[in-house]
């Protein structure tokens, strides 16, 4: 007779059931979603009620033929190009602001990791000081983020008046929180080993940045920045609502004016430009990469 | 050049990678560690190249003791060593020129630098190096487009660069085909006799250490079991350096001799 084995089942899987913490939080967030759902007074017979189907048919009735007359076409030119110098600026100053923020607050160039262990050993005041200005654009790159562009732009509407220009500010300033931080990410997660043969050669941490970390980052540093200047052509349109100038103050003003044929050719250009845009990013990343 | 005395370096996670080490090397010497995988060969290297810092210990360069560099006095004694890595640790996607002028980057000012991404300086100099490690027509190729070997030679030709008084060379030729390894360790060791640079190697062949290298140190568990001349290494003392450890590359030989089918090599039981 064969030896017999144990049967399968009297071997423990560990870890191959979810934790208590896991099932825990599943249910926690079936709770809230469920919950949200009554929060957010989600009624769906509001939706697909007559008056809803009544008040969409105007809009749609409206909105065809769409405005397509040569007066109406020659007057989007110049808002048109407004939104594309806007999102162009915007992105530009976002640039400026957000470069060097996020290099200052990478981590592995400012104080941690093998690029500084014996360097820093033993100095703590050094260490410090290292990390002030890392810590100090950390907070300076948060707040820029987290305040979002539209009231930045109420802000700069406020500061410096109705037009344009708020609104490259207002791209300007939240935008370059997002790039410092996708930055200073993509820096640290370049690979080390580069950078420690370099620092070997006697190389200063800033050889050490422009020769490992900017070349091995750059393909991502200009996808992700072209993918946040076509973020900013969408930005900017939200932004001519607050009178920050484009084709959103366009949109804003034949919404106001019930005239839906012009919603629809000025939401046609917006598509078109995000297209655009991608279409154009799309090429350049091919050239990088 | 060196000095060890007690060297130790722990990981996190209670590793002793270096245990207490004690180590003279004089300037213009010659010599290679050999050793099983995890003897702590490499970290040894990045010990003495000054990249990590000692757990405890204490280490000379050239005179200088390693705990007490820091900013540019650290960047000068770093200046003055050279090292070629295993994984070779060039940047892959600049041109093979940058890899090497990478060299200078401890002599060369920030922006001299960064200028010189732009519109390579002494380009020469980089072109000779390429030539003397034999892969000249490679000077405007794209470093990730190589195969490993011609990585190997662009690392060296950056160490040629640097120009510096020690070369560390940690496995140079575990990624070149054998013919080409005993270039590779020929061209150092012909560098290191013109030049009167020390030459401190990390070989996977012993075979290839014993013939080319005067003094071949044992290195195991981050301990140095001997330190002799070629002549003196025999057989036994290479299976006891590799005792249990797994076969690999040319020790083979130095292997079979002790090697034990029921110690180490037994399949794991099936349950």
């Amino acid at each position: 007779m064969p030896p017999t084995t144990p049967a399968p089942a009297a071997v423990p899987f560990p870890g191959s059931r979810p934790s208590r913490f896991a099932r825990l939080f599943a249910l926690l967030f079936g709770l809230t979603t469920v919950a949200s759902w009554w929060a957010a007074r989600v009624d769906l017979s509001t939706l697909f009620s007559r008056e809803a189907f009544r008040n969409a048919l105007v809009f749609v009735a409206g909105a065809f033929p769409p405005a397509l007359s040569q007066d109406f076409l020659l007057f989007l030119v110049r808002p048109t190009l407004e939104t594309v110098q806007i999102s162009l600026l915007g992105t530009a100053v976002a640039l400026v602001i957000g470069f060097p923020l996020g290099v200052l607050a990478t981590a592995s160039l400012a104080h941690a990791g093998p690029l500084h262990e014996l360097d820093l050993s033993g100095r703590p005041v050094r260490r410090l000081l290292r990390f002030i200005p890392y810590g100090l654009s950390r907070a300076l790159l948060s707040l820029f983020r987290s305040v979002p562009e539209l009231v930045w732009a109420l802000v700069f509407v406020r500061a410096t008046g109705l037009g344009p220009f708020p609104g490259v500010l207002a791209i300007g300033v939240a935008y370059g929180g997002i790039l410092g931080k996708v930055y200073s990410e993509i820096f640290e997660a370049v690979d080390a080993r580069p950078l420690e043969a370099l620092q070997a050669t006697g190389a200063s941490r800033w050889r050490v940045f422009w020769y490992g970390m900017v070349p091995q980052a750059f393909p991502h540093l200009v996808s992700y920045t072209l993918y946040r200047w076509e973020c900013a052509i969408r930005a900017s349109a939200i932004l001519g609502f607050v009178g920050a100038g484009g084709i959103g103050q366009q949109i804003e003003i034949s919404m106001r004016m019930f005239n839906f044929g012009e919603v629809v050719t000025l939401i046609g250009i917006l598509v078109l430009m995000v297209a655009g845009t991608d279409a154009l990013s799309l090429r350049l990343r091919r050239r990088v990469l | 050049m060196y000095r060890a005395e007690g060297l130790t370096k722990v990981f996190p996670g209670a590793i002793r990678a270096v245990d207490g080490l004690d180590l003279k090397i004089g300037s213009g010497e010659r010599v290679a560690f050999i050793g099983p995988s995890g003897a702590g060969k490499t970290t040894l290297f990045r010990l003495l190249n000054c990249t990590l810092k000692p757990t405890a210990g204490r280490l000379w360069v050239a005179g200088q003791e390693v705990e007490h560099l820091h900013g540019a006095s650290l960047r000068a004694a770093r200046r003055r060593i050279g090292t070629i890595y295993q994984q070779h640790n060039l940047v892959p996607r600049l041109p093979v020129v940058h890899n090497v002028l990478a060299g200078r980057l401890g002599t060369w000012s920030t922006p001299r630098a960064v200028l010189s991404l732009a519109r390579p300086v002494e380009v020469e100099a980089a072109h000779r190096a390429l030539h003397q490690v034999g892969i000249p027509e490679k000077l405007y190729a794209r470093t990730d487009e190589l195969s490993g070997g011609q990585q190997q030679r662009v690392a060296i030709a950056r160490v040629l660069l640097q120009d510096p008084d020690i070369i560390l060379a940690d496995e140079p030729v575990s990624s070149v085909d054998p013919t080409l390894a005993a270039g590779i360790v020929h061209l150092l060791t012909d560098i290191s006799r013109a030049t009167g640079k020390t030459l401190v190697v990390n070989l996977h062949s012993v075979d290839l250490a014993l013939a080319s290298f005067p003094r071949i140190i044992g290195l195991r568990d981050g301990r140095v079991l001997f330190d002799l001349a070629p002549q003196a290494v025999r057989d036994e003392t290479l299976a006891a350096l590799y005792a249990g450890a797994p076969m690999t590359g040319p020790a083979e030989g130095a292997l079979n001799a002790s090697y034990d089918p029921g110690s180490s090599c037994r399949p794991l039981p099936r349950v």
